[in-house]
């Protein structure tokens, strides 16, 4: 254990000097920032009104540009460190090959989700200084979500830098599964599917797979859910099931993914020639 | 101390290693030797347990280093032949190498300053921006704080100059008793002083095997 917070604190304190942290850490921050700026506190559209809608309309940025930012920056950690012969290095020292994947999990974690978090922390502290009022359900919610939307694609991102050999391919790959998934979601996935008269039941199947669906239905599933702003598919699910039942899968869906994906990443690490 | 029987590793179709059978043992220092290509490296990682071998095995103290590779590493100290570019600050590099293989920091000091490295001031600098040199020196006070029986140096002189040299040579031979110690190099007149042992690789065998 003590190796693994070794390797996991090391991990974070090189992740916060290197320039994507300060521009990943910028974006987050700067979108709440810039929203603050927009006065959209102020207004009222389509019944969405203060840090409701402010939270509404991070999330929904956040959506497109967290899976992307997750996997461009962390599918290089192995890989990339497999390229340059830094794992050779550091993996010369007595540290077994379970603390080094899982502390580098660990550590990169902590990186990618404390600035999402932190800003909508801020975008709380800021509105309450203001005297708005305070949506906590919505940010209790959007907390796990956020917990769990890194978890799937830190998962996801890990097993990708465990069976590719340079960080090059890593990459490319990285952007197909997100490009893959941002067309599965809602209104594209609908859309494209109805053209092909594909039936309603694999439609939502294949939207309830997608952890990126998962995570934009439930970031809306608290408002009205006769919104047209959700999407055809969104609604379609919130009819079905519960609220509840929902957002328990949405998070624990997206986390399960995660640690599947980081296991399998991990297996094939152990077995695959380290150099 | 390393017991290699039957060591074969293949690379696609390649074939990186052939059936290699070789023993290293305490007191022997040897001078690895080879054209590129010729599956120096790839045995030395062999032994690190980087690589699964397609056929055979390396034991090091009876002990297989993939599967009980901590146990095995706690032996072993390494050298590479290019510094690699780690981002981590001098001071977290010398921190992970404490923490994970319970070395003595003042060792660390001592050997870099035997290697004439101040790492006082260069504390807080990125590994990677170091010189080439300074980078070496480092990774070499590192090796030899360690302790440790088995010491691997892949052309751990490429990046020095002479001065340097001839300093890595005096450590080594102070250092050298009740030790296995390894040099992967092109030139023999670099480690001559120091080996009593030279093994040459062809085309992935040993080919020759002599005391000196």
């Amino acid at each position: 254990m003590r190796n693994l917070f070794l390797i996991a604190y090391l991990d974070l304190k090189e992740s916060i000097r290197a320039n994507w942290f300060i521009v990943y850490s910028l974006v987050f921050g700067g979108l709440i920032a810039l929203f603050f700026i927009a006065g959209i506190t102020e207004s009222q559209v389509m019944g969405f009104s203060g840090l409701s809608r402010l939270l509404l309309m991070y999330i929904q940025v956040t959506i497109v540009i967290l899976p992307i930012f997750i996997l461009i920056t962390t599918v290089r950690s192995i890989s990339g460190d497999r390229d340059s012969h830094i794992l050779e290095y550091m993996l010369s020292f007595p540290i077994s090959l379970k603390q080094y994947y899982w502390g580098k999990v660990f550590g990169r974690f902590i990186t990618v989700f404390l600035p999402v978090f932190m800003a909508m922390v801020f975008a709380i502290l800021y509105g309450m200084f203001k005297g708005a009022e305070v949506p906590l359900n919505l940010f209790f919610l959007y907390t796990g979500l956020l917990f769990a939307m890194s978890s799937a694609f830190l998962g996801i991102a890990f097993f990708i830098s465990s069976i590719v050999k340079s960080s090059e391919m890593a990459l490319g790959i990285s952007f197909f599964i997100w490009i893959f998934l941002l067309a599965f979601i809602d209104i594209a996935l609908i859309s494209l599917m109805m053209q092909q008269r594909i039936n309603a039941e694999l439609i939502i199947g294949i939207a309830m797979i997608n952890p990126m669906e998962i995570f934009r239905v439930a970031a809306i599933s608290l408002f009205d859910p006769e919104l047209t702003v959700m999407g055809p598919v969104a609604f379609y699910i919130l009819d079905m099931m519960s609220q509840k039942v929902f957002v328990f899968i949405s998070i624990v869906y997206p986390l399960l993914l995660g640690i599947l994906f980081a296991f399998l990443g991990f297996k094939i690490f152990a077995k695959k020639d380290l150099v | 101390m390393i017991k290699i029987t039957d060591l074969s590793k293949k690379f696609n179709s390649h074939l990186s290693l052939d059936n290699v059978n070789i023993e290293f043992n305490i007191n022997d220092s040897v001078a690895l030797m080879g054209a590129n290509g010729a599956g120096k490296t790839t045995l030395i990682r062999s032994i690190l347990g980087y690589y699964h071998p397609s056929s055979g095995g390396v034991l090091v103290n009876g002990l297989d280093p993939i599967t009980e590779r901590t146990e095995v590493l706690k032996h072993i100290s390494f050298v590479p032949q290019l510094p690699p570019p780690i981002k981590l600050s001098v001071s977290e590099l010398i921190f992970y190498v404490c923490k994970s293989s319970g070395v003595d920091e003042k060792r660390i000091y001592h050997y870099a300053n035997e290697m004439k490295f101040d790492i006082k001031s260069n504390l807080s600098k990125s590994f990677f921006k170091l010189s080439g040199g300074m980078k070496q020196k480092l990774l070499i006070a590192i090796s030899l704080a360690k302790e440790s029986e088995i010491v691997i140096y892949d052309e751990p002189t490429a990046n020095l100059d002479p001065k340097a040299r001839e300093d890595f040579h005096t450590l080594i031979q102070e250092s050298k008793k009740e030790k296995l110690a390894l040099f992967v190099t092109h030139r023999i007149e670099e480690v001559q002083e120091i080996v009593n042992r030279q093994v040459y690789m062809d085309l992935g065998k040993i080919v020759s095997d002599e005391k000196v």
